[in-house]
């Protein structure tokens, strides 16, 4: 649908994206996830054709968007955008969702069936005669969504559409948005700092960071195999272990990592030097009485605990066993341990859970 | 302190008794300010919008010129609009000067930097992101343009409301263009200081307040139109 082909965008001296290139598929929704500042606006703004790339080229459906500004506008005209801070015009709330249609030179009469529909797909049908500049932030940036989608896009792009939303408003956002993919089959790019946010919504993911595409897969590749650390360190991996490879068995290897000895699944070769990334979430905790019970994590260390965080249901425990390992456990399994900072546990990892990658520095 | 009493009293008087001079004066004025807003209002809001989103050289120091012009002498203004339409100037064959028309002319010249100004400022004011949302949508650049100052009507407004207001208020174009003739191109203002000069003080005072009467009146009906195209 969308081929962005070496891309660069330099304000100034700035480079805010280095050769950027990218394919979105018809019907997917892709999202684009990285820090703040990383450049997803930036790029967002290019496939817009709000800006122009200084080096590079975007084609849309296999039309050439660096031609005149004639191609440029009908090729604007089949996409929609929503903006992150929201913004209406000071008029109401169906003249908001009209522009689009006016703007196209659409018939009066069916503009206000068109509007109409927009607004009862985001689930504001009676807010039409509102005034815009009244609304919640939720409800203008829904109003942005029924105003991107009245002309009824090819591609929907979304910047950190939730970014200044409260969790309910989220949430009505997001199921919208799926809808929209789902049942319009529209094709959706969106952008968000929120990992969580892009595993729900996402096919595909890009990551971006320091305006470079470094990563482009599917939620589970860049969940569960970053592509590096910095990856692996945005997208909630905690813990990043080194170490070098001691004995491989078909694939089963045994990786030794400062005195203890981790089972891992690779194909890396003993010697190499490695990375071994762990999810919190993949890390089990276990009193040390209760450790004749038979598991299948097959790699067990024993350790203190040295900090404890909470983070909402759930709490952030860190463990000594000589290397650092962080555990994300639910409170009520903590308060049923009775775990305090100073115990003593058992921390278990599955072999599967361990993603390993050769170490290069 | 007398003298403002009895103003009152005989604004109240000459305004109830509809006195025919006083009301050919009142029109008069009414006739050449409006007149002269709605030439510079049509002057400046595209021109402003022109200054506004075109990328030129020498537009910072543009917009400095157009400020500095706020404070321009009234009667400076009338002396170069007099040079221009007086018998040898350039302008003179159009036979302008003394003239409700000259003096239209006159005090559109002189307010034109005041309402540009600001209505510069007003465009300013719309937010990089309404822009982007305008353009996002699909608009052209005619389009585009058109939004924004629709967008921006009320601060417009606000500048448009001020140049009426120095248009009504200033004598010395008025004078100068103008030249005071009874019955021809006396307007308040002019008459004002006629009445100060002759003594007349409580008339003075008297066509004072039916000036701000007038210009009340204008005000409210240019809210009133605006508020129209409110949602």
């Amino acid at each position: 649908m969308i081929r962005i082909e070496a891309v660069t965008k330099k304000f100034g001296d700035t480079e805010i994206l280095k050769t950027i290139s990218l394919k979105v598929l018809k019907g997917e929704i892709f999202t684009l996830i990285g820090p703040s500042g990383s450049g997803k606006t930036t790029l967002l703004r290019l496939i817009n054709l709000l800006d122009t790339p200084t080096t590079g080229k975007i084609v849309f459906d296999g039309t050439d968007t660096s031609d005149n500004e004639k191609v440029r506008l009908s090729v604007r005209r089949r996409m929609g955008m929503v903006f992150q801070k929201p913004a209406v015009l000071n008029t109401t709330v169906a003249e908001n969702v009209a522009f689009g249609l006016k703007f196209r030179g659409v018939e009066k009469s069916q503009m206000e069936s068109r509007v109409h529909s927009a607004l009862d797909l985001v689930g504001l049908p009676d807010f039409s005669k509102r005034k815009a500049i009244t609304l919640s932030g939720g409800e203008m940036q829904r109003v942005s969504i029924a105003r991107a989608m009245v002309t009824e896009p090819d591609v929907l792009l979304l910047d950190e559409p939730t970014a200044n939303l409260d969790p309910v408003s989220s949430e009505i956002i997001e199921n919208l948005i799926l809808h929209i993919n789902k049942e319009l089959h529209t094709t959706i790019i969106l952008s968000t700092h929120d990992m969580i946010q892009g595993q729900r919504l996402a096919d595909r993911i890009g990551v971006i960071m320091d305006g470079m595409i470094v990563q482009v897969g599917t939620t589970n590749d860049i969940f569960y195999q970053p592509a590096g650390k910095d990856i692996a360190r945005f997208v909630g991996i905690d813990t990043i272990l080194k170490g070098v490879v001691k004995t491989n068995d078909g694939g089963h290897a045994e990786i030794e990592i400062g005195s203890a000895l981790f089972e891992a699944i690779t194909s890396i070769r003993p010697g190499q030097r490695v990375a071994l990334y762990i999810r919190p979430e993949e890390v089990t905790l276990m009193l040390p009485e209760s450790g004749s019970k038979k598991t299948s994590a097959r790699n067990q260390l024993s350790g203190t605990i040295t900090r404890m965080v909470q983070l909402g249901p759930f709490i952030r425990v860190t463990v000594d066993c000589g290397t650092l390992l962080i555990a994300l456990i639910t409170r009520r399994s903590c308060n049923e341990l009775g775990l305090a900072v100073g115990a003593v546990v058992t921390a278990g990892v599955k072999a599967t859970a361990i993603h390993v990658i050769p170490d290069s520095g | 302190m007398n003298e403002i009493v009895e103003g009152f009293s005989q604004a109240g008087n000459l305004i109830v008794t509809l006195n025919p001079d006083l009301l050919q004066i009142a029109a008069l004025s009414l006739y050449v300010s409006l007149c002269a807003t709605i030439l510079a209002a049509g002057i400046t809001i595209p021109l402003g919008g022109f200054i506004h989103f075109r990328e030129f050289r020498g537009k910072q120091a543009l917009i400095t010129l157009i400020q500095t012009l706020y404070s321009i002498p009234t009667v400076i203004v009338g002396l170069l609009v007099y040079f221009l339409l007086s018998r040898s100037g350039p302008l003179g064959f159009l036979g302008l000067l003394y003239s409700p028309e000259g003096m239209i002319l006159g005090e559109a010249v002189l307010i034109i930097p005041i309402i540009l100004g600001l209505v510069i400022t007003a465009l300013l004011g719309i937010s990089r992101n309404i822009r982007d949302t305008i353009v996002s949508l699909g608009a052209t650049e005619f389009q585009v343009i058109l939004e924004i100052i629709r967008e921006a009507r009320f601060a417009i407004l606000a500048g448009v409301i001020l140049g009426f207001g120095r248009a009504i208020s200033e004598v010395g174009v008025a004078m100068m263009i103008g030249g005071n003739i009874r019955g021809e191109t006396r307007v308040l203002t002019t008459a004002i200081m006629l009445g100060t000069g002759m003594g007349e003080f409580s008339l003075a005072f008297a066509l004072g307040i039916i000036l701000l009467a007038i210009s009340m009146m204008v005000v409210i009906l240019m809210k009133f139109i605006s508020r129209r195209y409110e949602p």
